[in-house]
């Protein structure tokens, strides 16, 4: 019974990870109809702020990177994404990913190329043991914290007026500015919280590995996307539960797969999500690319 | 009807067919003075350079074939660069260098060393049938989701290659490839390249594909198979990106993985959106553009003296240009240098005057 539960945890915590990054990429797509390719930059340059701060107190680290974060997310809506709202999502993707890149080479060119060693969060690697199980402090950590986000996030976007404004847009941009909701706070608002999340990303990202390196967004990110694509592009739910079955996917695949093949097992993967693609087009859980009406 | 007065003159039915053919000739022609200037008077660096650019424009073009007709953005087209200089290492590698570093190859691969030109078709042809298998699904989706579908592709292909040591010698590189492509073989891949969109573009089919890119219910409702024709899109695209990966490894000598992925996609689509990826014209034009560019930041990386002033920027100073040039190109030109317009034949009449010699005519 208990390695079941133990991947299982492994699962979960893996999923949580990916479902954050999801659920970030698939708030600003949900209203601006923009695939934020840089987003996985967002994670590295907060691993980035992390190095920089290590040392001090771990809630100073903390929200030293989430201020970081929110602030890049802000300035790239502000001075990228706003002029180019309305020229469509082509533009807006090849945008998104001009600023990734440009991101990550600034990065090489203050630190070089080389991962970095992290000293933060390592007294996580203890273990408790309840029962026959054996849980890592990291995973715990990671389950809780994506919970706490997780039940924070429902409850701002259900609870409150900004949630409510956000919803709103997110349904019809057009019909919600008309009664009155203001485009370009919305879209701060939502690339705020983007950040927020990819600021958690990146803490629990330098907890698990313990390094940065200017390429460490790009796999990350791959697997949001794919998560957010399969729950249905634009469906917050359907990008949380994507995130979770992509961490059940890589950890049963792990366990499934003959030695051999392991080294593959992304690759299955994502074979699959394609799959899956063709033959629910609008993703799992349809969201707001349902086919133009006419 | 346009084309009837012009047949009744001879003079202008040969002013119609340079009008016609312009947008391509005139940019082989760009092409081949560039060779011609740099094989004359270039130095070794240019010359290298300039090869570089023209096997770009290969890649673009291929890359533009799909992109440029479809509207649907690729993310992964690199894939078939990575699938053809591959192909084209285990066709024309030496045997006994197959039999030591490649011990997966099946026989005919293992035992044989072929000629280059056939393994830069074959190579390409390669990339086609790869297209066509995965653009049986790729081909359903719409927009974004196409998009990141066919980066998934690429990521899947380049995880796989990354792995299997066997074949592809995993994450290092495989070396010894014949470099045989000089300034005039890869001229000609590009003429044939633009030759070929041009004409594709100029077809039934070129232009079935236009009508979906500008409106797909509309299109559907005119009796256009928009998978269909996407397909023929991206199968032809895949052969000459295809291409562009064996003339890239025969020109490196070297070929690696790594050489095939983000960068690369980055790359092509900066060169594409520069120049404008609804136009032909654009796609050769933002291949020279950026071309030149980057060269330029790439001297500029090296230092350069202007005057007594040591001028340097720091490493991936080419890099960041690169970025910038594409976000600014995006936020103040947004369809590139060249728009929707090809270059224009300029000695003929234009439409405008054409048409208001036909309405006297008629009146």
């Amino acid at each position: 019974m208990s390695p079941i539960i133990q991947h299982v945890i492994d699962a979960v915590s893996l999923g949580g990870i990916y479902a954050l990054a999801a659920l970030g990429i698939g708030l600003i797509f949900g209203i601006m109809g923009l695939i934020n390719f840089a987003h996985g930059d967002f994670f590295m340059i907060g691993a980035y702020a992390i190095f920089l701060m290590s040392g001090r107190p771990v809630f100073i680290v903390a929200a030293t990177t989430l201020v970081v974060v929110i602030l890049l997310a802000l300035s790239t809506d502000r001075f990228v994404f706003r002029p180019l709202r309305g020229a469509g999502g082509a533009t807006g993707l090849i945008a998104s990913f001009g600023l990734a890149y440009l991101l990550e080479n600034i990065i090489l060119m203050i630190f070089g190329g080389r991962p970095k060693a992290v000293d933060f969060g390592h007294g996580l690697v203890e273990s408790v043991t309840i029962g026959s199980v054996r849980i890592s402090q990291l995973d715990i950590f990671t389950i809780t914290t994506t919970a706490v986000l997780l039940i924070g996030l429902t409850l701002f976007l259900r609870k409150t007026r900004y949630g409510t404004e956000m919803r709103a847009a997110a349904s019809d941009f057009r019909m919600a500015r008309l009664l009155g909701i203001r485009a370009n706070r919305v879209v701060a608002m939502a690339f705020a919280l983007s950040g927020a999340l990819a600021a958690a990303v990146s803490v629990l990202l330098v907890v698990q590995t313990g390094a940065v390196s200017p390429h460490m967004g790009l796999i990350p990110v791959l697997f949001a996307f794919v998560a957010t694509i399969m729950g249905g592009m634009g469906s917050l739910l359907g990008a949380a539960l994507g995130g979770f079955i992509l961490g059940f996917g890589s950890v049963g695949l792990q366990i499934v797969l003959p030695h051999d093949l392991v080294p593959y097992r992304d690759a299955f993967l994502f074979a699959l999500v394609v799959i899956i693609y063709a033959l629910f087009p609008g993703g799992l859980m349809r969201g707001r690319q349902g086919g133009e009406r006419v | 009807m346009t084309f009837a007065t012009n047949i009744k003159n001879p003079r202008t039915s040969i002013q119609f067919l340079a009008g016609l053919t312009w947008p391509a000739v005139s940019l082989i022609l760009i092409l081949l003075i560039i060779s011609l200037v740099s094989s004359l008077f270039g130095t070794d660096l240019i010359q290298l350079a300039v090869i570089e650019m023209l096997i770009m424009v290969v890649v673009v073009v291929g890359l533009y074939m799909f992109i440029g007709n479809s509207g649907i953005v690729s993310f992964g087209h690199p894939v078939f660069m990575l699938l053809g200089a591959y192909c084209t290492a285990w066709l024309t590698l030496p045997v006994p260098f197959k039999h030591m570093n490649l011990p997966g190859l099946p026989f005919f691969l293992a035992g044989h060393q072929y000629n280059v030109f056939l393994a830069a078709i074959t190579s390409g042809g390669f990339a086609s049938v790869f297209a066509g298998v995965t653009g049986i699904v790729l081909m359903r989706l719409s927009g974004l989701a196409a998009s990141m579908a066919i980066f998934c592709v690429l990521a899947v292909v380049h995880m796989v290659y990354a792995n299997w040591d066997a074949v592809t010698l995993g994450r290092s590189s495989i070396v010894g490839l014949t470099t045989y492509v000089n300034v005039w073989v890869a001229f000609g891949w590009a003429a044939v390249a633009i030759a070929a969109a041009y004409t594709y573009q100029s077809s039934h089919f070129g232009l079935a594909l236009r009508a979906t890119r500008e409106d797909e219910v509309a299109a559907k409702a005119s009796g256009i198979h928009i998978m269909g024709q996407r397909m023929v899109a991206f199968v032809l695209s895949a052969f000459f990106v295809g291409v562009g990966g064996t003339l890239y490894g025969h020109y490196l000598g070297a070929i690696s993985v790594d050489t095939f992925y983000i960068t690369m996609v980055f790359t092509t689509l900066a060169m594409l959106v520069v120049g404008g990826m609804r136009s032909l014209s654009g796609a050769v034009i933002g291949v020279i553009v950026v071309s030149v560019f980057v060269e330029l930041l790439r001297e500029l990386e090296n230092g350069i003296n202007l005057g007594g002033i040591a001028l340097t920027i720091p490493t991936y100073g080419q890099e960041l240009g690169l970025a910038l040039l594409v976000i600014l190109t995006l936020l103040f030109r947004p369809n590139g240098l060249m728009g929707d317009k090809e270059l224009r034949w300029p000695l003929g009449i234009g439409m405008k005057r054409r048409l208001r010699i036909r309405e006297r005519e008629e009146e």
